[in-house]
């Protein structure tokens, strides 16, 4: 992963920014959640208990399909759709990032108020 | 697998010291500056803005080396609410360490302290939220850019806890 950064930094700049704006909406964090709970999924069960078109929905797909968050297989007539983990574990490596920092933050606090 | 949070960030530590140490540590802006790596023009003042510059802490060698780069840079915030020995908040804006951007237009993101009597000494709380106000690209740039040092990060906090235990 580090080799491939150095060797495209910028793609990847606009890689990460292309997941985030892909989970920054709440119908895609909820179509997201509901996928890691069910696994594969077809359309018709994943536009059941959404306030929201097929269409609308489908298109959710498509931006989260195109941050690479998602994808989906062919299963007979219907496609079914599924997460993709690391993708997704890429996206949260931004907080984890900032949480690593208040680790070490609040590791010098104590040893500065223990010491 | 949980869904993907990515407002908010919440942090807990067990700190063995009275509770009146905790909160000077946290609110005294120059003992602030001390542990965190930075130093104030003044002290904190709920509601006010304040200006800093970032200053190698002087707590551990290598997380100094690590912000030694970024010496100088202007480091700002706006002190929310400061409750005595309970809560102290600002607000700040996350990742503003590239040159020649102006980020007083941008989005800040919630620093909140809470300390909590705890046996043995104040359990602390710190969280952080707002991030999805933030701007993606620049969200996306930081988390790029600072791969190298979370790692790095990571490894000093192995190192420190297997130290400790």
């Amino acid at each position: 992963m580090r080799t491939q950064r150095n060797v495209g930094a910028k793609a990847d700049i606009a890689d990460s920014a292309a997941v985030f704006f892909a989970l920054g909406d709440r119908t895609r964090l909820g179509l997201v959640s509901r996928l890691c709970d069910a696994g594969p999924t077809s359309i018709t069960r994943l536009t059941e208990g959404f306030d929201m078109t097929r269409q609308a929905i489908t298109k959710h797909l498509h931006v989260m399909e195109e941050a690479g968050l998602v994808h989906r297989r062919q299963r007979g007539r219907e496609s079914l759709w599924q997460i993709e983990p690391k993708r997704l574990a890429d996206a949260r490596r931004h907080l984890e990032l900032i949480s690593a920092q208040w680790d070490g933050a609040l590791l010098r606090l104590k040893r500065f108020v223990e010491g | 697998m949980a869904v993907a949070v990515t407002d908010r960030i919440e942090k807990q530590i067990l700190l063995h010291a009275s509770r009146a140490r905790v909160w000077k540590a946290l609110t005294d802006a120059r003992e602030f500056g001390e542990w965190f790596g930075v130093r104030f023009d003044g002290p904190f003042v709920a509601g006010a803005p304040l200006r800093g510059v970032v200053v190698p802490t002087q707590a551990d060698a290598e997380v100094a080396k690590m912000q030694k780069p970024y010496e100088g840079k202007a480091f700002d915030i706006t002190v929310d609410r400061i409750e005595p020995e309970r809560l102290f908040s600002f607000r700040w804006h996350p990742y503003a360490v590239e040159p020649g951007i102006d980020y007083s237009k941008e989005a800040t993101t919630l620093v909140v302290f809470t300390l909590e009597e705890q046996p043995g000494g104040i359990h602390l709380t710190v969280s952080e939220s707002g991030f999805d106000q933030i701007p993606l690209d620049r969200r996306a740039k930081a988390f790029a850019a600072n791969e190298g040092g979370w790692e790095k990060q990571m490894t000093l906090i192995e190192k420190h806890l297997a130290h400790a235990a």
